[in-house]
C-alpha cells in the first residue's frame, strides 16, 4: 500500500502517506499512524525506498519518501502476485456446484 | 541478499543510532503537528485538534520501541548493556571477582598445560611426513626393540610390507670441531634412515644408502638444527668441514630441518651418523654379530594398503625363519608394531595412562572449580533476588535476566581463560626449554598449537556456561510479589546437604595434598643430609671417556695415572680418587653376581648375590669420604701382577659370609671363575637410587678391572668455580681433545634427586590448586550463609550480640567443615606417606613440624576463605537492615 501510494503520488511525507491510505481505504483502514514509521524503516533498509529532508506544505522540514527503481520493480512483482491472487480467490468464490459437474 | 542489506543498514543504524532518534522525534512531532492542522481545519479547538491527532497517531513509546528494534541490532545492544552491567556488578565485588578469576585460571591453566603436553607427546608427537602410517618394529614377548644388526638387515630385505625399514641407536660421543671438544648425544642411523623418514636437509644433503659400503665406509655427519645453532652459531659454510669424532675425521654432509630430532619425541640427539661406522663412534664393530642386539630401534612406513595385522603377520613368518636359521642367536622372534615417538609401547602405555590418568583429573578439577564457582555464584543471585524481583516484576523477561547472569559468568570465565591461558603459555616455554637431566639431551618440546588454544577456549565457555548455570533455577523460582513483600528466605536446617559433603570431601583431599607436599619437601631436605657413603659436598666430580680420546688398554692406565698425579698437584686440592663408576650419579652400574668360594657350578641360580661393582683407585675412599671399617684400602702395587684383590661393603659381607667378622681374608668368586681376597670393609652406602635397602657392593682396584669411564672425584674446600676452572686446564694440558664434564658431586646427584623434586613439585602445585578449590568452597558456602542470614544477624546484633557470636552463628558451620576435613585429610596423608617413601627418602610424617604446618596451612586458608564473608557479617548495621526490609 505504501508503495502503490508512492508510485501515484511521487515524492511524500509520512503524514501524507498515512492521510492518503485512510482516504483511498475509505476510513476502513483507521489503524494507529505510528505504526507506519517502523514499517517506512525497514522498507528503506531494505533499498525499495529513498527518503530526505524537505520542507512541507506549511514550509516545516519534514521527511519525504519516494520510490527507487527497485521499488518500481518491487511494486510491479507484488502486483502481479496480488493480481495473480486475487484472481484465484474470485475464480473460488465465483464457482458454483454445477460448474464442477 | 537481501537481508544482508538489511544487516549492514541495521548495523550502521546501531553506528548511528542517536542521529536516528533525533530524526524519529523530528517525524513525530512534524506528523502530529500536520494532524492538527488539519483537525483544526476541521473545526476543533486547537488544544482538542491536538489531542486527537496524538490519540490518532498511537502509543508513541511503543512505537518508538518496535522502531528502534527495527533499525538497529537489538542482540548486541543488549548484549553491550549487559555487558557494562556485569563488568560493573564485578567491579563492585573484587574480592568475588579476584578469586572467581584466580580459579578459573588455575582450573583452565592446568587443563591446558596438560592438553599441551597430550598433544605433544601422544596427539601429533613427530614432525615428519605422513606420519600415521609411520611404525616401529617392537618384541612380541615384551615392549623393547632391540635388534642385531643382522637381523635388521632380514627384516629389511625380506619384508613386504614396509616401504623400506631404517635402524637407528643413539650413542655419546666427544667432538672436537677446533675449539672446547664436548660430549655429544648422537644418533647411529643407518643410510636410508632419512629417505625412509621422508624429511629434507635444511642444508647440504643428507647421507643416503649409497653412501654405505661396508663398516667405517661413511665417515660422514648431519647436524640437528638445534645443534648446528648452538654449536656452529648457525655458520652456513659448516657444510663440507671435517670434524674429530673420537678422534676420527668425519665430514659434515648437513643441517637437518628445524623441528627434527629424530623419532624419540624427548631425545634431542646434536647429529647422525651412519651406523656403519659404529666401530669409530662406540670402539666395537657389532655389524656382523647377530647375537648383539645393539640397534635401538627399527621403523618404517606401511605400504600403501597394507594393515597393521598383515604386517605383523608377514614380520612373524620372517621371525620363525630367523628362529629356524639361526637357533643359537635368535631364540623366540615375534613381532608387533608400535609408534616410535615414545619408545613403542616401553615408554608408550604408561605416558598414555599417565597422561590420560592427568587429563581426566585436571577435568575433574575444572569441575569442583567450576561447583565452587556456582555456589558462589548462587550465592551472589541470592544477594541479588530483590533486584531481580523488582525488574521481573517491571515487565522484564526471565530469558533477559538469565542472560544478564550469563554474560557476567562468561566474562568471569574469560577472564579466568584468558589469564590461564598466559599461564599457561608460559609454563609450556619453560617447560620446553627444561633440562631436567644435566647429561642427558631430555627435553619436552611442548609447543601450543592451534588445537591446544581451541580446547582451553572451549573449556572456558564450557565452564563459563557451567556456574552460569547454577543460579538458574533460583531465577525461574522467583516470585517477584512473595520476595519484594517479605524478603523471607528458607531458615538454616541442621541437615547436611549434598553441597556441604562435597565441600569436606575438597577439603579432605586439599589436607591430603598439602600434607603430602610437606612430607615430601621435609623428605628431599633430609635426603640431601643424609648418610650416602660417601660425602658429596665440598667435592667436585670431573668424568671423561678415555675411549672418545682414542685411548684404551694399557695406555688408557697410564691416562688415568696421569691424570690422578696432575690433579693432585692442583692447589688446595685434598685427595683425588677415581672411580669408573660414581655412586648415585651414573646410573645403571650393570654388577656382577658373586659365588661362594665352595661354588663350583657357576650358574646364575647358584649365585650368592648380585652386587654392584665399582673399579677405584688407592685414594678414593679417602677423597670420597667413605669409612674403611676394617682391613686395608688398595695401593698402587695392587695391578695385574699383584694377587686379585677386593674390598666389600658390610652388606655383602652379611650376604656372602654372614657376617663382616667372617669375611676378612676369605674368599670369593666372580662368573668367569676369578678368586678374589676380601682385604677390606667398607661402610654401606647408596649406589643405585636413594630409596634403595642397603645393596652389597664390592671395590676392585682399578688397575685389575680397567675402564675408560673415568670419573675423578676431588676433595677440596676451593671455590667450586675455581677449581673447575683449574682441573679443566689441567686437563686440556693432558690432552686438549678430550672432552671432560665437571661439576660438583651434590649438584651431580639431581638426576637421583629428580623422582623425589618432581613427586614434591607435583604435589605443591597439586596442593596449591587443592588450597584454591577449598577457598572458593569455603568462601562460597559462608558467603551464602552470610546473605542468607542476613536479617538474623542483624536482628541479633540489634538486641546487642557481640562481634564473637555473630560470626560464630555466621561462619560457624564453615569452620566445622573445614575442621573435619582437614582431620580427615591429614589422617590419609599420614596413611599415604607410606606410598610416598618409595620415592622420597625418608618421608615420614611423624614429623611436628609437618603436623604444625599442614594444621597452619589449613588454618590459614579458612581465614583466608572466611575473610570477605566475615566482614560483611560484621558490616551489618541493623538500623540499615531494619529499614530497607
Amino acid at each position: 500500500m505504501v508503495l502503490k501510494t508512492l508510485d501515484v503520488l511521487g515524492s511524500l511525507h509520512g503524514y501524507g502517506i498515512a492521510r492518503r491510505i485512510e482516504q483511498i481505504s475509505g476510513d476502513l483502514l483507521a489503524v494507529n499512524q505510528g505504526t507506519l514509521y517502523p514499517v517506512l524503516l525497514k522498507l528503506e533498509q531494505e533499498g525499495v525506498i529513498a527518503s530526505e529532508w524537505g520542507a512541507s506544505e506549511n514550509n516545516r522540514r519534514a521527511r519525504f519518501y519516494r520510490l527507487t527503481r527497485e521499488g518500481r520493480k518491487q511494486l510491479r512483482l507484488e502486483t502481479q502476485d496480488w493480481e495473480q491472487t486475487a484472481a484465484i480467490i474470485g475464480r473460488f468464490f465465483a464457482a458454483k456446484a454445477e460448474d464442477l459437474s | 541478499m537481501k537481508s544482508l542489506r538489511r544487516f549492514f543498514a541495521r548495523l550502521s543504524g546501531y553506528a548511528t543510532r542517536r542521529a536516528h532518534d533525533e530524526r524519529l522525534r523530528e517525524e513525530i512531532a512534524e506528523h502530529i503537528a500536520l494532524q492538527s492542522a488539519e483537525n483544526i481545519r476541521a473545526g476543533l479547538a486547537p488544544v482538542e485538534a491536538r489531542r486527537q491527532a496524538i490519540l490518532k497517531f498511537g502509543g508513541r513509546e511503543a512505537m518508538k520501541e518496535e522502531y528502534r528494534a527495527e533499525r538497529g541490532l537489538l542482540f548486541f545492544e543488549n548484549f553491550a548493556g549487559d555487558l557494562r552491567f556485569a563488568l560493573r556488578m564485578l567491579r563492585k565485588s573484587p574480592g568475588f571477582t579476584a578469586v572467581a578469576v584466580v580459579t578459573l585460571a588455575m582450573a583452565i591453566g592446568a587443563n591446558a598445560v596438560v592438553f599441551g603436553v597430550l598433544n605433544a607427546l601422544i596427539l601429533h608427537p613427530l614432525h615428519v611426513p605422513q606420519a600415521e602410517s609411520l611404525y616401529g618394529i617392537q618384541h612380541g614377548e615384551e615392549a623393547s626393540s632391540y635388534q642385531s644388526y643382522p637381523d635388521y638387515l632380514d627384516l629389511r630385505d625380506r619384508n613386504r610390507s614396509f616401504d623400506d625399514l631404517a635402524a637407528y641407536d643413539g650413542a655419546q660421543v666427544g667432538l672436537d670441531a677446533g675449539e672446547d671438544p664436548s660430549r655429544v648425544w648422537i644418533i647411529l642411523a643407518s643410510g636410508n634412515y632419512f629417505d625412509v623418514l621422508r624429511v629434507q636437509p635444511f642444508l647440504g644433503r643428507f647421507f643416503h644408502a649409497s653412501d654405505e659400503h661396508g663398516p667405517n665406509s661413511a665417515p660422514y655427519i648431519v647436524l640437528s638444527y638445534t645443534f648446528w645453532h648452538t654449536h656452529f652459531q648457525d655458520d652456513r659454510g659448516v657444510v663440507g668441514r671435517v670434524v674429530q669424532v673420537n678422534k676420527h675425521p668425519f665430514t659434515i654432509l648437513g643441517v637437518a630441518p628445524p623441528g627434527f630430532n629424530g623419532t624419540l619425541v624427548f631425545f634431542n640427539p646434536g647429529f647422525f651418523v651412519p651406523l656403519v661406522n659404529q666401530e669409530q663412534v662406540e670402539g666395537v664393530n657389532d655389524l656382523s654379530a647377530r647375537g648383539k642386539r645393539f640397534i635401538f630401534m627399527t621403523m618404517g612406513h606401511l605400504k600403501q594398503g597394507v594393515t597393521r595385522t598383515q604386517a605383523i603377520a608377514d614380520l612373524n613368518s620372517i621371525g620363525s625363519y630367523l628362529e629356524k636359521a639361526y637357533p643359537k642367536d635368535d631364540e623366540q622372534r615375534t613381532f608387533t608394531l608400535a609408534r616410535p615417538s615414545l619408545y613403542g609401547d616401553y615408554l608408550g602405555k604408561p605416558v598414555r595412562a599417565f597422561m590420560t590418568g592427568l587429563m581426566l583429573l585436571s577435568g575433574l578439577i575444572l569441575l569442583a572449580a567450576c561447583a565452587n564457582l556456582g555456589s558462589l555464584f548462587g550465592a551472589r543471585a541470592a544477594d541479588r533476588s530483590r533486584e531481580v524481583a523488582l525488574r521481573l516484576a517491571l515487565g522484564a523477561s526471565r530469558a533477559r535476566i538469565l542472560r544478564q547472569l550469563f554474560t557476567e559468568a562468561m566474562l568471569l570465565s574469560l577472564m579466568g581463560g584468558a589469564l590461564g591461558l598466559w599461564g599457561s603459555f608460559l609454563l609450556m616455554g619453560g617447560l620446553s626449554a627444561w633440562q631436567p637431566f644435566s647429561r642427558w639431551p631430555i627435553q619436552l618440546p611442548v609447543n601450543p598449537d592451534a588445537n591446544v588454544y581451541g580446547v582451553a577456549l572451549l573449556l572456558t565457555l564450557a565452564s563459563g556456561f557451567l556456574f552460569g548455570a547454577v543460579p538458574v533455577r533460583q531465577v525461574l523460582r522467583t516470585n517477584p510479589y512473595e520476595i519484594i513483600k517479605a524478603s523471607s528466605r528458607g531458615s538454616t536446617s541442621g541437615r547436611v546437604t549434598a553441597r556441604e559433603l562435597a565441600l569436606v570431601v575438597q577439603i579432605a583431599i586439599c589436607a591430603l595434598l598439602v600434607t603430602s607436599s610437606v612430607v615430601a619437601v621435609r623428605g628431599l631436605l633430609h635426603s640431601l643430609h643424609s648418610d650416602l657413603g660417601f660425602e658429596p659436598r665440598n667435592a667436585m666430580l670431573a668424568d671423561t671417556d678415555l675411549s672418545m680420546g682414542g685411548y684404551s688398554g694399557e695406555r688408557a692406565l697410564q691416562m688415568q695415572k696421569r691424570m690422578i698425579e696432575a690433579v693432585v698437584a692442583i692447589p688446595g686440592v685434598q685427595s683425588v680418587g677415581l672411580i669408573d663408576w660414581a655412586p648415585l650419579v651414573s646410573g645403571g652400574n650393570i654388577g656382577s653376581l658373586v659365588f661362594a668360594d665352595a661354588t663350583t657350578d657357576l650358574r646364575s641360580a647358584n649365585a650368592a648375590a648380585d652386587s654392584f661393582l665399582f673399579g677405584i683407585s688407592p685414594e678414593y675412599f679417602r677423597a670420597a669420604h667413605t669409612a674403611v671399617l676394617s682391613g686395608r684400602t688398595f695401593t698402587w702395587h695392587d695391578d695385574e701382577n699383584a694377587p686379585r684383590v677386593a674390598v666389600i661393603n658390610q652388606e655383602f659381607a652379611r650376604r656372602v659370609f654372614g657376617s663382616p667378622a667372617n669375611a676378612m681374608g676369605e674368599y670369593f668368586k666372580r662368573p668367569d671363575g676369578t678368586r678374589l681376597q676380601v682385604v677390606g670393609i667398607v661402610e654401606n652406602g647408596k649406589y643405585g637410587s636413594l630409596t634403595e635397602d642397603p645393596c652389597p657392593a664390592m671395590f676392585l682396584p682399578f688397575l685389575q678391572s680397567p675402564s675408560t669411564q673415568t670419573y675423578l672425584a676431588v676433595r677440596s674446600d676451593r671455590d667450586p668455580g675455581q677449581l673447575a676452572a683449574a682441573i679443566r686446564s689441567t686437563m686440556r694440558n693432558l690432552d686438549a681433545g678430550l672432552p671432560v664434564y665437571m661439576g660438583p658431586w651434590n649438584q651431580e646427584l639431581g638426576t637421583t634427586l629428580f623422582g623425589s623434586r618432581m613427586a614434591a613439585i607435583t604435589l605443591g602445585v597439586m596442593g596449591v590448586i587443592g588450597a584454591m578449590l577449598s577457598i572458593t568452597g569455603i568462601f562460597g558456602m559462608a558467603a551464602y550463609s552470610v546473605s542468607k542470614r542476613l536479617r538474623e544477624l542483624g536482628i541479633r546484633m540489634a538486641l546487642g550480640a557481640q562481634h564473637k557470636e555473630v560470626l560464630q552463628a555466621a561462619l560457624g558451620r564453615a569452620f566445622k567443615l573445614l575442621g573435619i576435613g582437614s582431620a580427615a585429610g591429614l589422617l590419609l596423608g599420614i596413611l599415604a606417606s607410606r606410598v610416598l617413601a618409595s620415592i622420597v627418602y625418608q618421608a615420614t610424617p611423624r614429623d611436628p613440624v609437618v603436623l604444625a604446618g599442614v594444621v597452619v596451612a589449613m588454618l590459614g586458608l579458612g581465614l583466608l576463605a572466611t575473610w570477605i564473608p566475615a566482614r560483611r557479617a560484621l558490616a551489618i548495621d541493623p538500623a540499615i537492615l531494619m529499614r530497607e526490609d
